[in-house]
């Protein structure tokens, strides 16, 4: 990747927008924002309304949380804010059990018997932040500072970050890229040459035609995205969805194709060779744009829809309809990128493939299809540099994964723990992120935890990962503090305040406390020269043209609008080597890939078993949710999609409990039969994010099954070391 | 008089639930009770399946059988819109209603009375719409006068098919299904 594409990957795309006389622009107040109508004592009389925004996933839709008499009441949408459009989805709408969850994480706790025993003492902010700067001292002298490592997820990382930076490491990673969406983003870089970010530049609501690939939006929860999709559905636009399992979206859509799990590629060859052969093509947009066309052209000549119907299941006269039925709305025609792209091990090249699909109908910067993103450009506070690190990251050793760029390869970092290879990586601090039901293969984790110095874990809840710390530390919930700001790029440019809705109930601390005491007991008090989170917003905004006493009036201000599409006047740019869309890559090819996408075959199921698919429900994210109060009645456990016909076969009926046992021998908890017309018989399907084994975690302890413990195989992608988590077959156990 | 319905789109309904948490927080509704749900009704064979996907609650009939079988004349129909509300003062608890109501719609409340959908009563009277009508991420849900022939309520039922639960059971409903 040449530099310039490299820059170009870290800050995804657009323009930003400067606030230069924002305070012309700035709407109206949140009604009751300051209105405080009568205070006895500490308690604020009657309802205040405080504007904040979400953090139940990481979308970040703008809020206001209703405080009635001092007691945390309802959080709704913020009408001003462009995520939310003034309504948040269920998670948002439920955000606030968190805050009274039972079995919160109440003080700091230190480990008090051997790794994994979930034994613990209670113990002062002071002494543990002590013993986690005494062991980061050791090790920084023993090893290097690259040899901590940080794993973190959310906006509430960004102080950590710079904790860690200060001390010296690049080692900062999320499992959001190599589990989830960094193949999409590699995939469409490599065409485009530019991402797809978050959240991703779809233009849902204005697509003709909008195909779903295995995409569950609806079950998925991404607020605006679903808000689009139900514009879409409204609008009668054509919906095509791909998908092994009948899904809520299959539901809304005109055609449904149930694919075989493992072809799609196949699928998207046929699609493009359809759309190339009978010149159904955008040409003008093409021809303009190309790189490599006939090149392109010539390699998937043979991938006809009569070759992909043995593959997919697809019938081809359904291939090729629906390929003209994108055909004919073009550029309006949106194939939608996904976002939990990590299936087999090809996914950057699937991607590409649904990029090259999208590219030759031309919807790559087109109204109903992608657009052009805007963020708000606030300066950085102004920090001492941060060391320069003579190591650089251990993730991806002599870059064996070409095009993992921008970000860092969270498996790598574990892989680097274990084996020592390229250094050795001896502390950990966790952020937010239950790693346990995160990475594939389970133990690989805990091998690579049982190798650390310090095991450090910041959390609300005592989630999984929590038990394998030495440290944990509480965090109050996003109602109850202040956060970084967000700037995320969309369709308009905006900024947007977390501010503390109500008080937390133990001597739980937000994280900006946590990484300001410890750098200072780190001796790297220089890098927080602000006194509190105060003084750091208000300095960041101010130097933007706004302030926080604003913020705290209006919890979002938008930029003025520009123009997002090609048609409107945003110049095509592609910051690819050729600046041209490239159907044909060089650059795959100088590294021994494949220059325009093939297809594949993956492994099947063998005798008797049935893959794995496991996906989203609409009241819950990740591993995070399950204990909240109120989402927790929304859902309890999940289940386990079993069709009819195999369900029939093997004696089981929908609401009985059954265990399933993978290829490695591996044994699920229990989890609830759902036998059903509406999924395929060569697979199952449960949600994610259950079957959590944390005792200290009573409300959901062993609550239906986990996918995460029965995949312990992972097929790695060579492009980017994302890890395809797809590829695991399970059988039946009864129970004994 | 107004006559205050409900209208929900299930060709834009995903199932996600928010209405139903956007109910329990609105109304502190106890942990364990809901006063929506959701009923996802699949017909055919894979891969041909037709999903009809309904937020449902108490129907506001016209002709409640809760109202008729409550001894006490704490569940009643409300001044303004025929919203059926229960007085939660007069309820002795009994369960009447709960077993009468084709719909499974009521359930007693830990406090001791019979509790459901009240329309949101408390919202409309001061112009808001329902919480679950209000936080819908899909837009699907619809509340006005069926008595105002130019509310969104009124017009759907005329330019849309439709149908409400359990026509048989001579309720006459006031929640409706477009399909
Ligand atoms: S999508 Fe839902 S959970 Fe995520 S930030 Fe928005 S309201 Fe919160
Ligand atoms: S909130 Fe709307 S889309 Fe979601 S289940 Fe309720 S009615 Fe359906
Ligand atoms: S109208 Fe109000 S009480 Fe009835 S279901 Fe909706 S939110 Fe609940």
């Amino acid at each position: 990747m040449n530099s310039l594409s490299r820059r170009r990957f870290l800050k995804i795309s657009g323009a930003t927008i400067a606030f230069a006389g924002a305070a012309t622009s700035m709407g109206t107040f949140v009604k009751g924002a300051e209105k405080v109508e009568e205070k006895t004592g500490s308690i604020v009389k009657g309802i205040q309304k405080i504007p904040t925004y979400c953090d139940v996933c990481f979308w970040k839709c703008g809020a206001i949380a209703y405080v009635k008499d001092g007691n945390l009441w309802k959080i709704e949408g913020n009408p001003d804010d462009p995520l939310s459009n003034g309504r948040l989805c269920p998670r948002g709408t439920g955000g606030i059990g968190a805050s009274f969850d039972k079995d919160r994480l109440r003080a700091p706790l230190m480990r008090k018997s051997v790794r994994g025993e979930d034994k613990w003492v209670e113990v002062t902010w002071d002494e543990a932040l002590g013993y986690i700067a005494d062991k980061m001292k050791k090790i920084k002298v023993e090893y290097g500072p690259e040899a901590m490592a940080l794993f973190s997820h959310g906006v509430g990382g960004n102080f950590f970050k710079h904790t860690i930076k200060a001390y010296g490491s690049p080692n900062i990673t999320a499992p959001s890229f190599a589990q989830c969406r960094g193949p999409r983003e590699t995939g469409f870089e490599l065409t485009f040459g530019d991402v797809l970010g978050s959240p991703e530049r779809t233009d849902i609501k204005n697509a003709k035609c909008l195909v779903l690939l295995g995409s569950h939006l609806g079950e998925n929860m991404h607020n605006t995205q679903v808000q689009e999709f139900a514009e879409a559905v409204e609008n009668d636009a054509s919906i095509i969805v791909v998908d092994p399992r009948f899904s809520v979206a299959a539901s809304k859509a005109k055609y449904f194709l149930p694919i075989k799990p493992g072809t799609d590629m196949a699928l998207l060859l046929a699609w493009m060779n359809v759309i190339v052969k009978e010149e159904l093509y955008d040409k003008e947009y093409v021809e303009k744009f190309e790189f490599g066309f006939e090149q392109f052209a010539a390699e998937i000549a043979e991938n006809t829809p009569e070759w992909a119907y043995p593959v997919t299941g697809i019938d081809p006269k359904v291939i090729r309809e629906t390929a003209r039925e994108m055909a004919k709305n073009k550029p309006a025609s949106l194939v939608h990128p996904g976002r939990h792209t990590t299936w087999y091990g090809d996914d950057a090249q699937r991607s590409r493939a649904i990029a090259l699909l999208n590219a030759l109908l031309g919807s790559w910067g087109r109204k109903g299809g992608f657009y052009t993103p805007y963020s708000t450009r606030i300066p950085g506070y102004p920090y001492p540099a941060y060391p320069k690190s003579e190591k650089g990251t251990a993730d991806n050793p002599n870059h064996k994964y070409p095009f993992a760029e921008g970000e860092l390869i969270s498996t790598g970092l574990r892989e680097a723990t274990i084996t020592g290879n390229p250094y050795p990586i001896k502390g950990w601090l966790v952020y937010a992120t239950n790693l346990m039901q995160s990475l594939p293969n389970r133990e690989e984790t805990i091998k690579a935890i049982q190798n650390l110095d310090l095991m450090v874990v910041v959390d609300v809840v005592p989630s999984e990962i929590t038990g394998w710390a030495d440290v944990v530390l509480p965090e109050s919930t996003y109602l109850e503090r202040y956060d970084d700001l967000n700037t995320a790029p969309f369709r308009e440019s905006f900024v947007s305040l977390r501010q503390p809705v109500i008080d937390s109930p133990n001597d739980q601390k937000p994280n900006w406390w946590m990484a300001k005491k410890l750098a200072e007991k780190l001796g790297l008090g220089n890098y927080y020269p602000w006194k509190n989170i105060e003084e750091y917003l208000d300095t960041r905004l101010k130097s933007a043209g706004l302030s926080l006493e604003i913020m705290k009036k209006k919890g979002v201000v938008k930029g003025p609008k520009q123009p997002i599409f090609y048609e409107d006047g945003v110049p095509p740019v592609f910051w690819t080597p050729s600046g041209k869309i490239e159907f044909y890559s060089l650059r795959l090819k100088e590294h021994g890939f494949d220059p325009v996408p093939k297809f594949t075959k993956h492994e099947e199921p063998p005798a008797g078993y049935f893959r794995l698919l496991f996906g989203r429900a609409p009241v819950h994210t990740f591993a995070k949710t399950q204990s909240n109060p109120i989402l927790k009645d929304m859902m309890e456990e999940n289940e386990l999609w079993v069709n009819n016909d195999i369900a029939r076969r093997y004696g089981l009926k929908s609401g009985q409990y059954i265990k399933l046992k993978n290829t490695d021998g591996i044994v699920s908890n229990k989890i609830k039969v759902k036998a059903t017309e509406r999924i395929r018989t060569d697979c199952v399907y449960m949600v994610h994010g259950f079957g959590q084994n944390s005792k200290r975690l009573r409300s959901t302890f062993l609550k239906g099954a986990s996918d995460s413990q029965l995949v312990t195989k992972y097929n790695t992608d060579p492009l980017m070391g994302g890890t395809g988590m797809n590829v695991n077959f399970v059988t039946f156990e009864w129970e004994a | 008089m107004a006559r205050f319905a409900m209208v929900i789109d299930t060709k834009k309904c995903v199932g996600c639930m928010d209405c139903v948490v956007a109910c329990k927080t609105e109304n502190n509704v106890p942990e364990g009770y809901n006063r929506d749900w959701i009923t996802q009704e699949a017909f055919g064979n894979f891969p041909n399946i037709q999903l009809e996907i309904r937020s449902e609650r108490c129907n506001h009939c016209e002709n409640s059988p809760c109202v008729s079988s409550c001894p006490t004349g704490a569940s009643h129909y409300h001044d303004i819109g025929g919203v059926v509300l229960v007085n939660h003062d007069e309820c002795i608890g009994c369960k009447a209603c709960v077993a009468s109501c084709p719909y499974d719609a009521r359930f007693i409340h830990p406090d001791g009375y019979a509790d459901k959908c009240t329309f949101c009563i408390h919202r409309v009277e001061k112009g808001d719409k329902p919480a679950c009508v209000s936080v819908c991420p899909t837009n699907c849900m619809y509340f006005g006068d069926l008595e105002d022939p130019n509310s969104d309520v009124s017009k759907l039922l005329k330019s849309r098919k439709w149908h409400t639960l359990h026509p048989e059971a001579g309720t006459n409903p006031h929640v409706f299904y477009l399909t």
